[in-house]
């Protein structure tokens, strides 16, 4: 057995993502402490959803955004990026 | 069931968490490390930022597996859902042919899915197949091998024959639920089978019938030996699904990169499908 | 389930003030004929699932047809059963260590994937059953997503995985990577049958001063032994008719027998008798689990975890 991971291949930019999703989950983790019961809702979804719900819809719906722009408008993507927390800001509100 | 609440459960997830985070969540953060990258192999890897992925967008083959994938699913969908209701309606209730049904039923699930595709691979070929034969005895011209359309005809069928009895069981183990009381009454009210089957059994098999579209939905959209052995994917590419064409390009070219880029709009997809599946599961489950 | 009885009892009811008038028309006769009627169609309930079995036993009868005959049978005429009988091919299957220990490559996976799905699924999925926790619906879903995660995803990065961890073309390495699709699996199935049993009796064993882990072992257990069985049943499904991964991970030492197989298929000159042959020594397994657990099939699927 050997523990070299070069075959995973990370760069900054992966490292810097998986690291923002786990301080995500983390954020979410304090947040349910502190307030806990997810303050479930039905949005215009039109079922209950939690705020966990509402992070996976957000991230989703980013990854979808994202390769949207990256099919049809092209490879700027902080214009994306930008999009998507609008998104995720609406879903927060709205969902 | 009121369930108490207690963190410590945690521990008893624990061996899951770690024996499926080594084998999902290790592999998925790798699958996203190369879908950036470029690679010449010896582990060496050069940024490629987005590349792969507008190269994938923009390209016609996959958006064409894309399509066939979904035409193939309803297809599937549309030929299984009503078979299987319908031979699960005309099952047995009791008796000694309960266990002989289901048995019999049950054995195309069982069967290694590569032997599922020699199986029909051998069935539908004209020189020593047994369908295959018989067909072109009948005067109509039909090889699997050289015509995309008998190739779809064939994988269709074959999938037929392999999962319709997933969707039997399904429904069989919604209908033996209902209690006899109620066919007794429709009996004294004189309705008609139609009526029995609208107002009795269909609504006892809402539930298996949506867990049935559903789980054939997906596995259909990721279905992968046995067109592979039946077809390998042609006659030319008419019958390359996604997952054929995504494993041709990581374990035949091994092309990192773009199959890397490959795997997560697939896998983002399918993430789509799984939260409708269970969004949909749950919500009606707490409706009853 | 109460909602839904009264539900469908209604729904019955408008059925049948629907054909109340029509009912009581009806003298009693013309209904005892209906009944009648209805009493007959049921005594030809046995044409479909004979003919659907029918259809379903063709195929494999002509694979196990094909395995009794010679090479040059098959090849030189359509025969719809083997005029020169011969078990040649299995033979040839028994005594070559290339083909028969492909069996007992794929069995030892199996195994070895059931054991250890199953025994960490038992833990999660009583946790699951019985107590609420930070994220626990989101586990589920995560656990759900593995299950419904299309292998071939998955097949490139096992593979740089266990050649980085040096564990390519072991048992174990095969037994692990189905772990993805299985332990989902067992925790959903395992949940369904733990949520059926009553939550007093684990209260009462601990009153009666049981630790946790010997009231799981001596009480627990017991009491959802189908369900465990079922479990692995499926485990061993799952696991036996899965090949892309299997075949990824393993080149000789661990090759699954259906691996062996597209192998032969691609060899020069087909070897049809043998191919069937394999063929139908790969169905026996799951013919026999499956007999074992003929009563609980539909239950297993219809807890819809599956």
């Amino acid at each position: 057995m050997n523990f070299d991971l070069t075959w995973m291949a990370w760069t900054w930019p992966t490292a810097a993502f998986f690291a923002t999703i786990l301080l995500l989950l983390c954020g979410m983790a304090v947040w349910e402490y502190a307030a806990p019961g997810g303050n479930p809702r039905v949005g215009i979804l039109r079922f209950e959803t939690t705020r966990g719900d509402r992070l996976f819809l957000s991230l989703l719906g980013s990854a979808f955004i994202h390769l949207a722009w990256l099919g049809l408008v092209g490879s700027n993507l902080w214009w994306a990026l930008a999009l998507s927390v609008v998104y995720a800001i609406g879903v927060f509100r709205y969902v | 069931m009121d369930k108490t609440w207690n963190n410590k459960a945690w521990f008893l997830v624990l061996p899951v968490l770690v024996l499926v985070a080594f084998s999902a969540v290790i592999p998925l953060m790798t699958v996203v490390n190369y879908s950036v990258q470029d690679t010449f192999g010896n582990n060496v890897f050069f940024w490629a930022g987005t590349e792969w992925f507008e190269e994938l967008l923009s390209s016609s083959r996959f958006w064409e597996a894309m399509t066939r994938n979904l035409i193939f699913s309803f297809i599937i969908l549309a030929i299984e859902v009503p078979l299987g209701i319908f031979i699960a309606l005309n099952m047995p209730k009791k008796g000694w042919g309960v266990p002989v049904c289901l048995v019999l039923m049950a054995l195309p699930l069982l069967i290694p899915w590569n032997v599922v595709g020699t199986i029909w691979q051998v069935f539908g070929r004209n020189d020593i197949g047994l369908l295959g034969y018989y067909v072109n005895a009948l005067g109509i011209d039909y090889n699997y091998v050289q015509d995309p359309f008998d190739a779809w005809v064939t994988i269709i069928v074959m999938d037929v024959w392999h999962w319709t009895s997933l969707v039997v069981l399904l429904c069989y183990a919604g209908l033996v639920s209902i209690p006899d009381a109620f066919y007794q009454a429709a009996k004294i009210d004189g309705a008609s089978r139609w009526a029995v089957f609208r107002y009795i059994q269909l609504p006892k098999m809402n539930r298996v019938l949506l867990i049935a579209v559903l789980l054939r939905f997906m596995d259909s959209f990721m279905i992968y030996t046995e067109p592979f052995v039946v077809t390998g994917g042609g006659p030319g590419n008419s019958t390359t699904f996604l997952s054929i064409d995504l494993v041709k390009t990581a374990l035949g070219q091994f092309d990192l990169g773009p199959a890397a880029a490959m795997s997560l709009v697939y896998f983002l997809i399918i993430l789509l499908l799984s939260w409708v599946f269970y969004t949909v599961m749950t919500n009606y489950d707490a409706e009853r | 389930m109460g909602g839904a009885n009264e539900r469908t009892e209604r729904n019955a009811m408008n059925g049948s003030a629907a054909t109340e008038g029509l009912a009581s028309a009806l003298s009693h006769s013309d209904l005892d004929r209906r009944m009648r009627r209805r009493g007959e169609e049921s005594r030809w309930w046995w044409i479909v699932p004979t003919l659907y079995i029918i259809v379903l036993l063709l195929p494999i009868y002509w694979l196990i047809n094909m395995s009794f005959k010679t090479n040059a049978e098959i090849v030189s005429s359509l025969t719809l059963y083997p005029h020169a009988p011969t078990i040649g091919n299995y033979v040839t299957i028994f005594t070559d260590a290339s083909w028969y220990s492909g069996y007992i490559n794929s069995i030892t996976y199996v195994v070895m994937n059931m054991v250890i799905s199953v025994a960490a699924a038992l833990p999660a999925a009583y946790a699951f059953s019985r107590y609420r926790f930070l994220g626990d619906k989101h586990l589920f879903f995560w656990l759900l997503t593995n299950r419904m995660a299309p292998p071939a995803v998955f097949a490139l990065p096992f593979f740089q995985l266990y050649s980085a961890f040096g564990l390519i073309d072991t048992h174990i390495a095969v037994a692990l990577a189905h772990c993805l699709f299985n332990v989902p699996l067992a925790v959903w199935i395992l949940e369904g049958f733990m949520s059926g049993v009553p939550k007093e009796i684990d209260e009462t064993a601990y009153i009666d001063g049981y630790s946790f882990p010997r009231f799981f072992v001596r009480i627990f257990m017991p009491l959802i032994a189908s369900g465990i069985g079922v479990a692995c049943f499926f485990c061993f499904m799952f696991s036996w008719v899965e090949l892309l991964i299997a075949r990824t991970l393993t080149t000789t030492d661990a090759k699954p027998i259906a691996a062996t197989m597209t192998r032969t298929v691609s060899a020069a000159g087909m070897d049809w008798g043998l191919l069937a042959a394999a063929g139908v020594l790969t169905l026996i397994p799951g013919a026999l689990v499956i007999w074992f657990v003929r009563n609980y099939i539909a239950k297993g699927f219809a807890l819809g975890r599956v």
